[in-house]
């Protein structure tokens, strides 16, 4: 295939307070016309800011592209004038951003947004730009494209507004779309449909996509090839098969044992030990030795070149060099014998008799204004053994959440019940409860008071339940405590905002955790964090369950990581509970079509498994009033009708409730 | 890349086991409160720092500056009036307007025979003005600083009751807010020293009548925010009462808005209270503000310059230094700028 | 919307009847005033509260007084005997009116191009340039300002006539007093707002567009950091009206800032709160224009407007 974009050793840096911050340093790559090149890597890999020094859009002065070039049609686009690199943007180079809701302005509707870059570039007439635009919206997707295009952003969703940007990034037929994160910001099943769209388009008109993202799913989804990216250097890079059934540098096997499968039951989540390195002090040798078990020591002098794996398939480490050959095959053999080890251990069988949360008929409804209720959570029955792991799946906005936040008291006017160990929680007194029910945040950021010192934080609940009157007890209990979460004593006199988000999780468990709670709900704790962090937390939680017993209540919209660690699983849309089952039976048996077409939306970081993969078509879905929560097997809850019931009783599926029309989102 | 492949000897591919890992040292920033960061960052700003300065010094003059010569606040001598201003030192440089020359350029010292210094000059009644300048200047900023503590305390009360309650609670406190604030508050002002009569208590309580709706709106906002944030459900979930949410969380993160606003109260306190001067409904004598001397040098602006200048200095000093510092605070408190 | 503007219009009404009241019963408590003037014989201040109605109980005279305030009549003045307040602030407030609007207009235009000039050069001599104008144009209180330029222009230099308003030479040095405080508010808001706008992400995107710097500064920039501007159109309208009591009075402009100041003097309580009523009901006018004009500007706050949500 012909090279359309080469780029060679480029290198950008950002001046900040602190120093230079090298945030890409020597990334080679071509891109291929035609092709979908993901590239990969976690928060501060330097793959955003590359993809914007590609269309020349570092943010400048504190941004420059110090060394390397960049050839666009044989010639070096970074030596390019101010008014040249711009008749180039929107025209031939295009970009799609990560969040659709900022990168549209509020306050000019999508129709002059989309003619903005056409009317720049090609000498039409505004007739011809409109007749255009109305075709670009059609091309991506927005039905009644013209009623709708007249409208402001904001009334368009989330999932129609990244159409839109799409559709501006394509007004001018570009040889090349740059797509960063295009699909973070969206639910599961709109990023299906995006992913698809992308798909469809790069078929359709030719065009070059390069594809950034943090998700190896999204990547196994729509890539023909991927690009890993490590500390601001492309470290592996080849065929979509080759990267992911063949990985070579330890990072990205790294990265790809800590990803769940959700074909196999649950072993322990491989982890990558530590945090990526700051790039204002960029390591000396290889920047992943040090969170790599089995580093050379070679690594830690001199950076790897790339090694050729096959002829498309390159990789920056070590081990590829003829002198590692025996070191390489030691690690493996070391590997395996870990694995063994690791699986050696017996998971007893989860004694299910002793119900330590009963949830009956729990409504939330929020009033909004007079005439407006939203009805957050709108009747859920559901019981908590003890000792188990609760998921509860959904997508944004079905009230999983506010699910949580009742249970706790959060929301003190509910309908329903609640008992804790068979008590009504509305007669218990509260400052017992607060101590048996603890929770666990999403958002590391806004989770720790900025102004309090870690010691501080953990030791709020046992100030405010007064369980350490002396003050050389309570500090003993926070090292101990900071001990467990996997901190070190030295940390708790300092503030939140020295710390990394994993490492802010850790204190929010610790927190948790002080007051001896028997159940802890925890809100989406992993969804704002890296894919090499999200396991150690994953891994954390587990562990703590073994040795304290916890019973956990796990809140979140990643299918896979809750499948890996929940017994059980509801699945929850609109408020409503629809479907609860052992998370291996809902997995591979799911009856509710909204389970379904769920299951079948979520990336999988398996190429030969996504493209065997029959996607659903996302639909709305009515519940009538005859429609009860019923066992229809063993442990196995379904919102449906008696009917349904038995016949799902029966294991026949045919005959299953016909969709309302599918709706796009 | 290039490199000698010589100097890959063997001994390089072995595992390095934690030997290598010590080697990486990671630089640690040293650890820091949020409140010695932003004191490093307003340092930083030299116009803040100019301005904190000079209230340091303004603050110190208006309480040590009365004592620093012999004459006092209320001492006439109708002999000594309307002198110009005579420093020693100074007088020799001439374009200083510092030698007691009026003017016309006659040294009023010597054509009155007079003998020691009045450093800002005298008024027609013969009193000094660097007293009388650095005891207004005590009484301005008396007002300024009464007034936005009065502020401070009912705005914080008001806004943070309203918004942590919420609901019913905070939808009349809010009805009443918004009545409040479409009143024009000059206004109000000044109808009530027209009822009260002019005096320190009365102009004080008279600005904070409608001076602490702003207060109360910005510590509402802040508290409505914080008040979802995560760390404050976490604090509810471990059992946190209401003065606990309120002392721990809510109020010490709203510090920063709290501090920037009085930061800008007193200013404008400062500015209404020699406006009330101005149009006729300041102090009445023998007290003296900053605001009285600006009017009364105003009467003898052609004549007698300096009467107006040394006032007119002060309190534009005095303004611009509370805004500088403000507006540095208000960048180096902001949580926008902290990673 | 409709609902919107009407609850806006039902908190005008209130706040108005607010001040109003006030307004009343202050006058029913002032010291010092006509009626309680002790040189004056029983049989007079029973003639004078006759004549104005005092005699009648507290609430006739309250329901009498709105009543008035409706028909436009705000009682006659003490100081010009048979002159009703409302023709003296009808004779007066054309002045002010225009040297008010010339002031805004001025200084709307001189801030808003300093404000954009130092966000778009931003950290550089034209942006501190510009912020110290405005920090020294929101401190330095505007007699002082008046006050030197009244010495210095005027007085000293003698370029330009330091007082009366005969003319258009007349009204430039009263006009840059009252400006300076509208061109460093307006300065320092669109600053902000600018590089507020200029960070956000659809900026970046208008710009990945590739189109000229200048079109998505005016297009996508200037647009959304100017629509915030009207919010502080409140606060800068009683800056403006305070200020001409002040510069009207040092420039001895035959203004209604000026006859106030001289009201206040005199004791001339129902010019005084004549002039109060008037000016309050102007400031909750502009109030609750902005807020109509806020929402009707921002698509984003447009209550109901062109059709609903187009989600699904």
């Amino acid at each position: 295939m012909e090279t359309i974009l080469s780029v060679n050793n480029l290198n950008v840096s950002f001046d900040t307070d602190a120093g230079e911050v090298q945030a890409v340093r020597g990334v080679e790559f071509d891109l291929r016309r035609g092709e979908i090149l993901a590239v990969v890597g976690e928060s501060g890999s330097g793959k955003s800011v590359m993809s914007k020094s590609l269309a020349g859009l570092v943010p400048k002065p504190a941004g420059r592209v110090k060394a390397g070039s960049i050839i666009y049609k044989g010639e070096d686009i970074t030596k390019f004038s101010k008014k040249r690199m711009r008749s180039l943007r929107g025209a031939e180079i295009s970009i799609i951003f990560q969040d659709p809701m900022t990168s549209l302005n509020p306050t000019m509707p999508v129709k002059k947004q989309i003619m903005e870059g056409i009317l720049t570039h090609q000498k039409v007439s505004r007739k011809e730009a409109e007749a255009k635009m109305l075709e670009l919206m059609e091309l991506v997707g927005i039905p009644d494209a013209h009623e709708r295009a007249g409208l402001y952003p904001h009334q368009f969703s989330g999932g129609m507004q990244q159409r839109v940007v799409i559709a501006m990034a394509l007004a001018c037929n570009p040889e090349i779309v740059i797509a960063d994160e295009p699909t973070t910001a969206l639910d599961v099943s709109v990023q299906a449909q995006i992913l698809d769209l992308i798909k469809d388009l790069r078929d359709r008109t030719g065009t070059s996509f390069l594809f950034i993202t943090h998700d190896l799913g999204v990547v196994a989804e729509v890539a023909d090839r991927v690009a890993v990216m490590y500390a601001g250097k492309i470290v592996e890079i080849g065929k979509t098969d080759e990267v992911f059934y063949n990985p070579q540098h330890p990072y990205t096997k790294g990265l790809l044992e800590a990803m769940p499968d959700l074909k196999l039951g649950s072993d322990e989540l491989k982890t990558i030990p530590g945090s990526p390195p700051n790039l204002l002090y960029p390591p000396k040798g290889d920047a992943f030795a040090e969170r790599n078990e089995h580093a050379l020591k070679i690594d830690f002098e001199q950076a790897p070149p790339m090694f050729k794996v096959s002829d498309t398939h390159f990789a920056a480490t070590w081990l590829l060099h003829d002198k590692a050959k025996k070191v390489a095959l030691r690690i493996e053999q070391m590997k395996i014998k870990e694995e063994l080890h690791a699986s050696a251990e017996e998971v007893p069988a989860l004694d299910r008799t002793e119900k330590l949360l009963e949830i009956r008929d729990l409504k939330q409804h929020f009033q909004i204004n007079k005439k407006h209720t939203v009805k957050a959570v709108d009747g859920i029955s559901l019981d908590v053994f003890k000792g188990e792991t609760f998921g509860l799946v959904g997508e944004s906005g079905c009230g999983k959440s506010t699910t949580g936040r009742t249970i706790i008291g959060l929301n003190p006017r509910y309908g329903g019940e609640v008992r804790y160990m068979g008590e009504d929680v509305r007669s218990m007194k509260q400052s017992e409860l607060k101590k048996k029910i603890q929770m666990v945040f999403q958002d590391p950021y806004s989770s720790l008071n900025p102004r309090w010192t870690v010691a501080d934080i953990i030791a709020e609940g046992m100030d405010i339940h007064r369980l350490y009157t002396d003050r050389r007890k309570r500090m003993e209990k926070v090292h101990q405590l900071l001990e467990t979460v996997g901190l070190a004593k030295e940390h708790a006199n300092r503030y939140p905002h020295e710390f990394s988000g994993g490492q802010r999780q850790r204190i929010g468990i610790a927190r948790a955790l002080a007051v001896e709670p028997d159940l802890i709900i925890a809100d989406e704790p992993i969804s704002a964090l890296d894919v090499s962090i999200q396991a150690q937390v994953v891994n954390l939680l587990k562990k703590l369950q073994k040795e304290k017993g916890l019973t956990y209540i796990f809140i979140a919209h990643d299918l896979s990581m809750v499948r890996y660690i929940s017994d059980r699983v509801g699945v929850m849309y609109k408020g409503r509970l629809v479907e609860v089952a052992d998370s291996d039976e809902l997995y591979e048996n799911p009856l509710h079509p909204y389970t379904r077409s769920l299951l079948s939306a979520i990336p999988v970081a398996d190429p030969h498994a996504t493209r065997s993969r029959e996607r659903m078509e996302k639909a709305e879905f009515v519940h009538s009033e005859e429609d009860r929560f019923r066992e229809v097997t063993p442990g196995h809850w379904l919102l449906c009708s008696e009917e349904e019931a038995s016949r799902h009783a029966a294991g026949n599926l045919a005959g299953d409730r016909v969709l309302t029309e599918g709706e796009l989102v | 890349m290039r490199m000698d492949e010589a100097e890959l000897h063997d001994g390089l591919f072995e595992l390095s086991g934690e030997e290598g890992r010590k080697k990486q040292v990671r630089a640690s920033v040293p650890t820091t409160s949020y409140w010695k960061d932003s004191w490093g960052r307003l340092r930083k700003n030299k116009g803040a720092f100019a301005g904190l300065i000079m209230i340091g010094l303004i603050l110190f003059l208006a309480v040590a500056g009365p004592y620093m010569n012999s004459h006092g606040f209320d001492d006439q001598n109708l002999e000594h009036a309307n002198l110009p201003p005579k420093v020693p030192g100074l007088e020799k440089i001439s374009w200083l307007g510092m030698s007691g020359a009026d003017i016309r350029g006659v040294d009023q010292y010597e054509a009155k025979g007079v003998e020691g210094y009045y450093w800002f000059g005298t008024d027609s009644l013969g009193r000094d003005i660097w007293t009388r300048i650095w005891e207004g200047t005590r009484i301005s900023l008396y007002i300024a600083f009464l007034a936005a503590a009065l502020d401070l305390v009912i705005g914080v009360a008001y806004g943070s009751i309203s918004a942590y309650y919420g609901g019913r609670v905070d939808n009349v406190m809010q009805r009443i807010i918004e009545v409040l604030i479409g009143i024009p508050s000059l206004i109000i002002v000044i109808l009530l020293i027209l009822v009260l009569q002019p005096g320190i208590v009365s102009i004080t309580l008279a600005m904070v009548i409608t001076g602490w709706v702003n207060m109360a709106r910005i510590v509402r906002g802040q508290v409505l925010k914080l008040k979802n944030q995560e760390f404050v459900l976490a604090s509810r979930t471990l059992g946190a009462g209401d003065g606990r949410l309120m002392g721990g969380h809510l109020i010490p993160n709203t510090l920063g808005p709290i501090i920037i606003t009085t930061m800008f109260t007193i200013p404008s306190a400062i500015f209404t209270e020699a406006f009330l001067s101005f149009i006729g409904l300041g102090l009445q004598p023998p007290i003296a503000s900053l605001g009285t001397l600006v009017n009364d040098g105003f009467k003898m602006m052609k004549i007698y310059p300096h009467l107006l200048m040394f006032s007119s200095i002060i309190i534009s000093l005095i303004m611009v230094s509370f805004n500088l510092l403000g507006d540095g605070l208000r960048d180096s408190l902001d949580p926008k700028m902290r990673k | 919307m409709k609902k919107y503007i009407f609850s806006r219009f039902g908190y005008m009404l209130f706040t108005f009847l607010l001040i109003a009241t006030f307004t009343f019963f202050l006058m029913h408590t002032l010291p010092g005033s006509p009626f309680n003037d002790e040189r004056l014989s029983a049989a007079q201040k029973a003639m004078m509260a006759k004549r104005y109605g005092l005699d009648e109980p507290l609430a006739v005279q309250y329901f009498k007084y709105l009543g008035n305030l409706l028909a436009g009549d705000l009682g006659v003045s003490f100081q010009f005997d048979g002159r009703s307040v409302t023709s003296i602030i009808g004779e007066r407030i054309g002045v002010s009116a225009v040297l008010g609007a010339q002031s805004l207009i001025a200084g709307t235009v001189l801030g808003l191009l300093l404000g954009i000039v130092a966000a778009l050069k931003h950290n550089t001599f034209l942006d501190y340039g510009s912020m110290i104008i405005a920090v020294l144009g929101l401190s330095i209180p505007n007699f002082v300002f008046a006050g030197l330029l009244q010495y210095w222009v005027g007085v000293r230099l003698q370029w330009l006539p330091v007082a009366f308003w005969e003319g258009f030479e007349y009204s430039i040095l009263p006009t840059i007093a009252l400006a300076a405080f509208v061109v460093a508010t307006i300065a320092r808001f669109m600053r902000n707002e600018m590089l507020d706008v200029l960070g956000h992400d659809y900026i970046v995107t208008a710009r990945a567009k590739g189109i000229r710097e200048s079109l998505l500064i005016i297009r996508h920039a200037l647009r959304n950091a100017m629509i915030p501007i009207v919010t502080i159109l409140g606060p800068l309208a009683v800056s403006l009206m305070t200020g001409t009591l002040v510069v009207e009075q040092i420039f001895s402009i035959p203004g209604l800032g000026e006859q106030f100041v001289k009201s206040i003097l005199t004791n001339d309580y129902p010019v005084i709160m004549g002039v109060t009523l008037f000016y309050s009901f102007f400031f909750i006018l502009i109030v609750f224009v902005v807020d109509i004009l806020y929402v009707l500007i921002d698509p984003r706050i447009r209550l109901t407007g062109g059709g609903s949500r187009a989600n699904g």
